[in-house]
């Protein structure tokens, strides 16, 4: 078995792989509102969002993650990105 | 007309917050554990799979593991499962403004004003289920009812994701068949004191004659009575989770046995000093200062005594725990280990009564000892000391900084 306690569970952390950190590009309105506007890929590309068309509190079970989710319309596609904390995140397709 | 009380309680709260964070392991049996190299290595939260293997809270590690092998064990994140707590108030918060945390993970709501722009108590609660599901990924079971005491029996019984709701015309039906231990207040001891006298569920008690109850059990006997028939009135107070400081003390098992009042005398000294200055840093002070010997022979006792006013200063505290022991112990035998705790504790800054006669005496010894801390923290523990401590070398000690013993549940 394990040689320590958390062993077992530590190796089992990094398969987590629905959960992918992106950096983004983000406005910030006078009224203290963050609107997301350009979404880096972690292998370089980014994507334009063309429209933020919803904003509220959810989870996501699938990355294993919560906070402000945006509905994002890129190139004419509906994506989540979510903001936990200070980071961004998007639930991967794969 | 009926208040209208929820008591939402989160379903395998630690358990549900790693799982949710942690997908690959949500099909799999899982335990919140402490931690086993500080000797915490019990089980704190399990899942829902390692419930059905028959792991339980509280038991240690191998057991959990004997009963289910494949448990996948989790280091607990209490920083996060705070966050989550508090994210989950912020829901209530948009219901009422009448919210009592119990823990980390309970809370009563009072939304009687609110049915009239929420709908009924089962509708808000439904809602409630809904919004922390989908907001936060984990679930609550939620009971509904006329009083606190039903609304916490009724998030027991459905599980997880449920709303049950006891009203004032079926609680006889749903209440009184359950056993009275799963009624709040009612533990292991009460259990077995009621069993004696053969009450076995809510409904015995609610029907027993209060006086009868009363003679068994003081006060508390009417209270129980109270709580089984619904009569509870008890508001719902608004208060926030916080882990509240009930007390603070030091014990210590000293490298010999303590023999003569002398000993004593130091070891009182080294542990009012480490109390006085927990409390002190902790802006508290006390007024009831207790001691517990044990003995060479592993007896115990405990004894206490009250103050004429709060202190956090340590001579204060040391003399008294000094006049407790010399009435309380007749040196029939050793002392193994001694401590001191100081309860009934406030916050410094309250008001006090103050005297006319010693009042500048104290002030100063305060101030003495604020200065002590001071010394300490910039040059070490042992950099001022007491003389009587250099009498016996032996049991002088920095309990503060030796002699933390973390607790397992941090926030209970």
């Amino acid at each position: 078995m394990d040689t320590g306690q958390y062993a077992d569970f530590a190796a089992r952390r990094c398969w987590n792989l629905a959960k992918v950190f992106v950096e983004v590009i983000a406005k910030f309105t006078k009224d203290g509102r963050k609107v997301p506007l350009i979404i880096k890929w972690e292998d370089g590309r980014s994507f334009d969002i063309d429209k933020v068309t919803d904003v509220r509190r959810a989870a996501s079970l699938k990355a294993g993650g919560q906070g402000i989710r945006y509905r994002c319309r890129i190139n004419g596609r509906e994506t989540y990105l979510w903001l936990e904390d200070d980071k961004w995140f998007v639930d991967s397709k794969s | 007309m009926d208040r209208v009380i929820l008591h939402s309680d989160l379903n395998n709260f630690y358990a549900s917050v790693e799982c949710f964070y942690n997908p690959e392991i949500r099909d799999r049996p899982v335990a919140v554990c402490g931690s086993q190299s500080t000797r915490h290595g019990i089980v704190l939260a399990k899942n829902l799979i390692a419930k059905e293997y028959g792991v339980k809270a509280g038991e240690a590690i191998w057991e959990a593991r004997s009963k289910c092998p494949g448990l996948v064990v989790v280091r607990p994140n209490y920083m996060q499962y705070l966050r989550f707590s508090m994210m989950v108030r912020k829901i209530y918060e948009n219901y009422t403004n009448l919210i009592e945390a119990f823990g980390i993970d309970e809370n009563w709501l009072d939304v009687t004003e609110s049915t009239r722009l929420f709908g009924s108590g089962e509708d808000i609660a439904n809602e409630l289920r809904k919004r922390i599901k989908y907001e936060l990924g984990i679930t609550a079971s939620i009971g509904v009812s006329f009083n606190k005491v039903f609304a916490k029996l009724g998030s027991d019984m459905k599980k997880p994701d449920a709303t049950t709701v006891i009203s004032a015309e079926d609680y006889r039906e749903k209440v009184w068949p359950l056993p009275a231990s799963d009624m709040i207040y009612v533990g292991p001891s009460t259990r077995k004191k009621l069993d004696n006298i053969g009450i076995n569920t809510i409904g015995d008690l609610a029907c027993a004659p209060p006086g009868f109850l009363e003679k068994h059990f003081g006060q508390w006997g009417r209270t129980l009575w109270i709580f089984a028939n619904g009569y509870d009135d008890s508001p719902v107070t608004p208060l926030d989770f916080q882990p509240c400081i009930k007390g603070v003390g030091n014990s210590l098992t000293t490298p010999r046995d303590l023999c003569t009042n002398d000993d004593v005398k130091i070891l009182a000294y080294v542990l009012a000093d480490s109390v006085a200055e927990r409390l002190r840093r902790h802006h508290l002070k006390g007024r009831t200062v207790q001691i517990s010997i044990r003995a060479s022979d592993l007896s115990f006792i405990e004894r206490q005594g009250k103050l004429p006013h709060y202190t956090s200063t340590s001579s204060e505290i040391a003399e008294k725990a000094l006049e407790i022991f010399s009435n309380s112990w007749d040196w029939s035998r050793t002392i193994r280990s001694f401590g001191i705790r100081v309860t009934n504790v406030v916050m410094e800054n309250e008001c006090g009564q103050l005297s006319f006669f010693d009042d500048e005496k104290r002030l100063r010894r305060e101030q003495l000892e604020r200065s002590i801390d001071g010394i300490r923290s910039r040059f070490g523990h042992y950099s001022v000391q007491r003389a009587v401590l250099l009498k016996s070398s032996d049991l002088n000690a920095n309990p503060v900084e030796e002699n933390v013993i973390h607790p397992v549940s941090f926030f209970r």
